[in-house]
């Protein structure tokens, strides 16, 4: 299970799932699980234009996945964006399913670049997943505050001078580089999972945010573990665990947090805490 | 005479599957009209998109189990939107991230079945077919299902349409005139699953959205009335249906040559075509 071959999935699995634990906290927070759900499926056409003209597949996703929020965040600026949103990505899904079809390898190319396949992760893209990595952990420093603000107090954020669509933007970007290091892993269909998962379930036992993104980085990397763990052993594939262990995690946390019985109040004192935190920080 | 040989490539109108495939793509847009102008009007443009997505998990276990497609796509939309109710997506806070978790869990469990479609039944093409759709391989045993079910999907909808568009525009007046709203909106969710199954099975299951959505936003760029743009929905997703047939049959003789492009490629670019096309047409008559 750590063989030679293991390492790279497991520096990998868990250099994505920190990344998309912390990163996560900001989409559910800001409610963004559509462009999440639909900035990968952009990607998607990258990656198979990219196999049409044998450029390596990383490249190809990064510049769909950018291209993907530049779309979402301009289109976002008019009116009912979901509906615009939803028809461009299946557009972009289209054309990769055209791309594939053209080029010779169809359905194995599919249901890896769909589904993900960790355990075929090469030595070579540990460096560009590392970069990717780093990249989106900067933007999230960079971003941090001010996107804490516009996120948990929009009215606030605004008042204070801060631009929506920068931070939109900027976020988005954000969210597309994660998106792209971590569709290799466990593929297009299941990246938001991961990123919309672990930080619901932390959200739903912790009000603070700090606290909340921790744990969410945590609950992240433990489901990567044992969805490799768990796949190694049985062959199925990872994005099954993944998608399963999170929608259990989820559950539990909801479980959990409707034990704890929080008053009426709740919201009212998450908002308040979160901006005594952004003050304090 | 040579004209309409170039358009109609050699033995369209004789082939079995172009005329399943026509009909079904009709079937599927005429329900899909409908209730792609509720999905607009609601902005749950999500809720459909994520059924479509899950349909791939019915569809991939219906390859397991044996049984046609289209009976996956149902059980398994019904089941979700069951589950949707349960974890509170009618709230409009929250409501993004209950459609994701179930989602999540759905996709994670097609992974699981295409993988086990591909090694224990070795029908190595059962992902692209689930996840693209191909109209020509419909089976014609499955017309007398489709029509049944979107008869009752249209039979549904005409039952709650009138309160469900009120509710949609304006849920406190609704509910002061003693409309049930959250039954209305949950005999919607259900009437968008059966009309998401039937996308699936035109243009497979995470395209499907593009016919359900596609059309009625296009029409509601031009439309005031709801009705005249349920009508023209529904006219729009047959004529991108139809059109999108006829050129993945004609793409037979495009390069390359052994094989066509696919069926589902050329039906949700017409539709951002014309969706894009009705933005145009509304600026120009303003």
């Amino acid at each position: 299970m750590f063989s030679s071959f293991m390492v790279n999935a497991w520096i990998v699995g868990t250099i994505v799932a920190v990344v998309a634990g912390a990163v996560g906290f900001f989409v559910v927070t800001r409610g963004s699980s559509f462009a999440a759900h639909a900035l990968p499926n952009g990607s998607f056409a990258g990656a198979a234009g990219a196999a049409l003209i044998g450029i390596d597949t990383l490249i190809g996703l990064t510049a769909g996945c950018l291209l993907g929020a530049l779309g979402i965040a301009l289109l976002g600026r008019r009116g009912r964006h979901d509906v615009a949103t939803a028809l461009v990505l299946v557009l972009m899904l289209a054309l990769g399913s055209l791309f594939l079809s053209l080029s010779s390898q169809y359905a194995p190319a599919v249901y890896s670049l769909l589904f993900g396949e960790i355990l075929g992760i090469g030595s070579n893209e540990l460096a560009p997943t590392a970069g990717l990595a780093g990249a989106s952990v900067l933007g999230l420093a960079v971003l941090y505050r001010p996107l804490m603000l516009s996120s948990v107090l929009p009215e606030v954020a605004q008042a204070r001078g801060i631009r929506d669509f920068s931070i939109e933007l900027g976020f988005l970007v954000v969210v597309a580089l994660t998106a792209a290091m971590t569709i290799p892993v466990v593929g297009t269909l299941l990246v938001f999972t991961l990123m919309i998962g672990a930080p619901a379930t932390a959200r739903s036992v912790t009000d603070t945010p700090a606290r909340a993104m921790t744990l969410s980085v945590l609950i992240a990397v433990a489901t990567v573990w044992a969805a490799i763990t768990l796949s190694y052993n049985t062959d199925y594939p990872i994005g099954f665990f993944v998608g399963t262990i999170s929608a259990s995690c989820y559950l539990l946390g909801r479980l959990a947090g409707a034990h704890r019985r929080r008053p009426a109040g709740a919201p009212a004192r998450a908002a308040a805490a979160a901006a005594a935190h952004i003050d304090s920080s | 005479m040579t004209i309409i040989h170039h358009v109609f490539e050699p033995g369209f109108f004789g082939s079995g599957p172009v005329h399943t495939a026509l009909l079904v793509g009709a079937i599927a847009a005429l329900v899909a009209g409908p209730l792609g102008v509720f999905t607009v009007l609601r902005g749950q443009s999500f809720a459909g998109e994520a059924l479509g997505d899950i349909g791939t998990t019915g569809g991939s276990g219906a390859y397991l189990v044996g049984v046609g497609p289209l009976w996956g796509f149902l059980v398994i939309n019904v089941a979700a939107v069951a589950v949707m109710e349960l974890i509170g997506v009618q709230r409009r806070r929250g409501r993004d991230l209950a459609t994701g978790i179930v989602l999540g869990s759905g996709l994670g469990l097609a992974a699981l079945f295409l993988y086990l479609d591909a090694t224990h039944q070795s029908t190595t093409g059962t992902a692209v077919t689930v996840l693209f759709g191909s109209l020509f391989s419909v089976p014609g045993t499955t017309i007398a299902p489709a029509i049944a079910v979107a008869a009752a999907v249209l039979a549904l909808l005409s039952v709650i349409g009138r309160p469900l568009l009120l509710a949609s525009a304006n849920p406190e007046l609704a509910a002061a005139r003693g409309i049930p709203v959250r039954l209305v909106g949950y005999a919607y969710l259900l009437a968008l699953s059966l009309a998401v199954a039937l996308c699936a099975l035109t243009i497979g299951s995470i395209l499907s959205t593009a016919l359900l959505i596609g059309p009625a936003a296009a029409a509601l760029r031009v439309c005031r009335r709801p009705g005249r743009a349920i009508a023209t929905a529904a006219g729009l997703g047959i004529a991108a249906a139809w059109i999108g047939v006829l050129l993945a049959y004609d793409s037979y003789a495009w390069p390359p040559h052994d094989q066509g492009w696919p069926v589902s490629f050329f039906v949700v670019a017409l539709v951002v075509v014309i969706y894009l096309g009705c933005g145009v047409a509304r600026r120009l008559t303003r």
